[in-house]
């Protein structure tokens, strides 16, 4: 077993500073992993060099997968940092440097922490939730079939941390595309009985430019999503969907 | 006053959101704040469901049952009256969460399903898989966004609650919080404020909770004069997977649905734990209590678990670790845990369907809290309080599944309460007490940020989380207390000396963590002290040296106030007026 772990992480001070990359050996115990690691580092803020400078700042809450907050670059690829054990990052030896990066796709705050708030704005556009009549007692909600329940509990786990929008190749400032989490979440509610009276906006919503038409079906998505969402078939049955409402539409004008 | 009552809730969880949805709803102004983006709000990490007596399977349970099982799961600490609201409100909170859109499972026929849970012989349990917690934060989420897409909410994600504005009165006319980006400190008005900040499981280091979970806002208000009520109440959950950075809870759901709890019978057994037959496993929990079984209230299976390795010496290879079996389930009963299941798969690396994972106790819930009236109102005028950062409902023990209703219900109750407090609040004179407010907290910053110490506050948080877990956890000692209380004295004063490595003004997330420790070494006091003065056993609150509830002397609420720099204590009168307190034995076979 090694004594220490190598690691090279990406810092900037803030948006404006300039990207630095700093080198750190932390000392080796079994069972760590990144934030653990990230929490070494803040008890003995020290370079490995011996130059002593300053905690990494990255945004972490639950440190157990469920929270999305701690997305990042590990060894380059979008990763939770909690999951992230660094056992399995060293190689077959057990020495080679771990990578920590921000997620490239999103406004840097500070080092490894990045403005994921596109994500909330977009849930917004496509109005994910059911619009009920009110918080008071109004009795039970519909029945619903557990096959039902079976298609929608997976859409449901989408912690928003935005690692299928980072891995998709057509999220970026030209297409202004919403990604995948966002037409899941769209799918989701419109399989609720309730939710699906909003369905037809929802689907205008993912219409047009931006919409669900700029997905290149790269599956980039699907494969990366800790939470293992159906995103492909979510994207495949929306794309359906709003197809069928732009037709609908174009003949009921 | 104002046409439209402005309310500053602060938190995001489940308590928050629900107070902001009743305020909306109501034709307030709400300005939430919250640490982090409230989807990523600690309710997140509520598993196992929430209970509610629908009696949907033919038991013949009703509301009053779980009135009396929290009562009596709690040991008659908690104030009857609210326990008995909030269980009446129970089933018409599940339908409106139904009728949110959660995913709760379902019977063939459609209906909600319903779970077992510790302390209870009921299926009373509403449940999403076993991440039931995010599943209703995500519901109450959604709601809110609405009301933020039509004007009604402003959030402030990445802003930090510092302390309560009081006026010449007292009254609270706002708060002062931080930008976590910026670092600029400025105050808020409002006409009350609600205070739903959860739990504090960071005093003890290592916990179940998120990291957000410091106390530091309730800290911060009894330091403002607030009463923090049974802090030596600490819920410490059976089952954890021992972490290095935090313990991963194993969600009670586990043993709802049959999980069993074991140790190998011979303690030098060597064989794979999959490989030891059923004659050679020993289920103490079953053995010891035959009508409960593995679904023990969590304080009695804590200590259980705890005996067994510490007096019995049966721990798995000697570790303090006993084993947790779901892989005996049916695929279908496995499937229903499918989240816990990955959680444990995931960190451990083990696949937890085929081997019986290895669990140990770990800190999980806050029982104690800020001091509420039966309306959820501290004794500051204007500030209200909701969910775990407030110590009504669980006594000394909390029973599974009971804190997502309660979150819940003390939103609901809170929300409307601020409203009304709001209309009826004369106009401040002069500007409130916002420029005093802020002055006191730009202070504190100057200080901290201009510090010459040595102190790492990491260490300092490291040592306060040992001392805590050592000695105010499963079994207390009047000695190791007072030990506890002269280590948190002594960091305080090394805190004095505290340097900060990083005094930048951008992101500074080690500079709103020490400002956090400050609170959180002040509350663990509240919680030594609490707990050194409670001689007598009761929950979650256990003394060998007093092993018995002493309902003459203790069955009181703790109340402790911030003097002189120290906490002082009073004792109140519970809440009797319903259900005659009894003894709590889960060993009767009756």
């Amino acid at each position: 077993m090694p004594s220490t772990i190598k690691v090279e992480i990406k810092r900037q001070s803030n948006p404006d500073a300039p990207a630095t990359t700093e080198k750190f050996e932390v000392p080796y115990r079994s069972g760590m992993n990144i934030t653990s690691l990230l929490g070494e580092i803040a008890l003995n803020p020290v370079d490995v060099s011996g130059r002593a400078t300053t905690p990494i700042t990255y945004d972490s809450n639950c440190l157990e997968e469920i929270c999305g907050s701690c997305a990042m670059l590990i060894n380059g690829k979008a990763s939770m940092a909690c999951s992230a054990l660094v056992d399995k990052l060293t190689g077959p030896n057990k020495d080679q440097t771990i990578t920590l990066a921000p997620l490239s796709k999103f406004p840097i705050v500070r080092d490894l922490a990045v403005d994921r708030s596109v994500l909330f704005e977009n849930l917004k556009k496509v109005k994910a939730w059911v619009p009920i009549d009110g918080s008071y007692d109004l009795g039970a909600g519909p029945k619903q079939a557990p096959q039902i329940q079976e298609k929608r509990y997976p859409l449901s786990n989408c912690i928003s941390c935005t690692i299928c929008m980072e891995v998709c190749p057509q999220f970026n400032d030209a297409t202004g595309f919403v990604g995948a989490a966002t037409i899941a979440q769209a799918k989701l509610f419109n399989l609720d009985p309730s939710g699906a009276v909003l369905k037809e906006e929802r689907l205008r919503a993912l219409a047009g430019d931006g919409g669900i038409q700029e997905c290149g079906f790269a599956q980039n998505c699907v494969q990366a999503c800790p939470k293992q969402l159906p995103l492909t078939e979510a994207i495949s049955d929306m794309g359906r969907d709003v197809f069928i409402q732009q037709v609908k539409d174009l003949f009921a004008r | 006053m104002a046409a439209t009552p402005r309310i500053i809730v602060v938190g995001g969880g489940l308590a928050g959101l629900a107070a902001v949805i009743k305020i909306a709803e109501a034709g307030g102004k709400v300005d939430l704040f919250s640490i982090v983006p409230v989807k990523r709000s600690h309710s997140v990490c509520a598993q196992g469901g929430i209970n509610a007596a629908k009696n949907l399977k033919g038991e013949g349970d009703d509301v009053f049952k779980h009135f009396d099982d929290t009562i009596y799961g709690g040991d008659f600490l908690a104030n009857q009256t609210p326990v008995k609201n909030m269980t009446a409100q129970g089933p018409a909170i599940i339908d409106l969460l139904d009728r949110m859109g959660v995913p709760f499972n379902r019977t063939p026929e459609g209906l909600l399903d319903f779970r077992r849970f510790g302390g209870t012989l009921y299926h009373r349990t509403a449940f999403a898989g076993a991440t039931t917690g995010q599943q209703l934060l995500y519901a109450l989420d959604e709601q809110v966004r609405r009301y933020e897409a039509e004007g009604k909410v402003t959030k402030y994600e990445g802003w930090e609650f510092l302390s309560a504005v009081l006026d010449t009165k007292g009254a609270c006319r706002g708060i002062t919080a931080m930008d976590l980006r910026t670092m600029e400190t400025r105050t808020f008005p409002a006409d009350a404020i609600i205070v739903c900040t959860g739990g504090n499981g960071a005093i003890f280091g290592k916990s179940t909770n998120s990291v957000v979970c410091t106390g530091s806002a309730q800290s911060a208000l009894y330091q403002q004069g607030a009463y923090y009520a049974n802090g030596e109440f600490i819920q410490v959950h059976p089952t954890a997977i021992p972490g290095e950075d935090k313990l991963r809870l194993m969600s009670e759901s586990a043993r709802g649905e049959g999980g069993r709890v074991w140790v190998p019978k011979d303690k030098n057994d060597k064989r794979a734990a999959q490989s030891i037959p059923e004659s050679d496993r020993w289920y103490f929990l079953e053995e010891w209590y035959p009508k409960y079984g593995n679904l023990v209230p969590r304080d009695v299976a804590t200590r259980a678990i705890f005996k067994v390795v510490y007096e019995h010496d049966m721990g798995i290879d000697g570790q303090p670790m006993v084993y947790l079996d779901v892989s005996h389930l049916s695929p279908e009963r496995q499937h229903k845990l499918e989240g816990i299941l990955e959680i444990y798969e995931k960190f451990v690396g083990d696949d937890p369907r085929k081997v019986p994972m290895k669990i140990f106790p770990g800190m999980h819930y806050t029982m104690g809290g800020l001091w509420v009236d039966f309306n959820q109102q501290t004794n500051i005028p204007g500030v209200y309080a909701a969910g775990e950062a407030d110590y009504s409902i669980h006594g000394a023990n909390r029973l599974g599944a009971n804190s997502l209703l309660s979150c819940i219900y003390g939103g609901f109750v809170a929300g409307p309460q601020a409203m009304a407090y709001a209309r009826s609040l004369p106009a401040q004179e002069g500007d409130g007490g916002h420029a005093a407010e802020l002055a006191r907290q730009k202070e504190f910053n100057n200080l901290l940020l201009n510090n010459k110490g040595t102190e790492n506050p990491f260490k300092i948080w490291r040592e306060l989380g040992d001392t805590m877990t050592k000695h105010a956890t499963i079994i207390r000692y009047n000695a190791g207390l007072d030990e506890a209380d002269a280590k948190i004295v002594e960091l305080l004063d090394r805190y004095r000396n505290v340097n900060l490595s990083d005094k930048s003004q951008w992101a500074n997330t080690s500079f709103a963590f020490t400002r956090q420790l400050w609170n959180m070494l002040q509350l663990g006091r509240v919680i030594v002290q609490g707990a050194r003065l409670r001689d007598e056993s009761r929950g979650a609150h256990y003394k060998p040296d007093f092993p018995d509830r002493n309902d003459e002397k203790f069955l009181k609420t703790t109340k402790a106030a911030f003097r002189d720099d120290a906490p002082a204590f009073e004792w109140e009168e519970v809440d009797i007026s319903h259900i005659q307190p009894r003894p709590r034995r889960y060993d009767a076979t009756a």
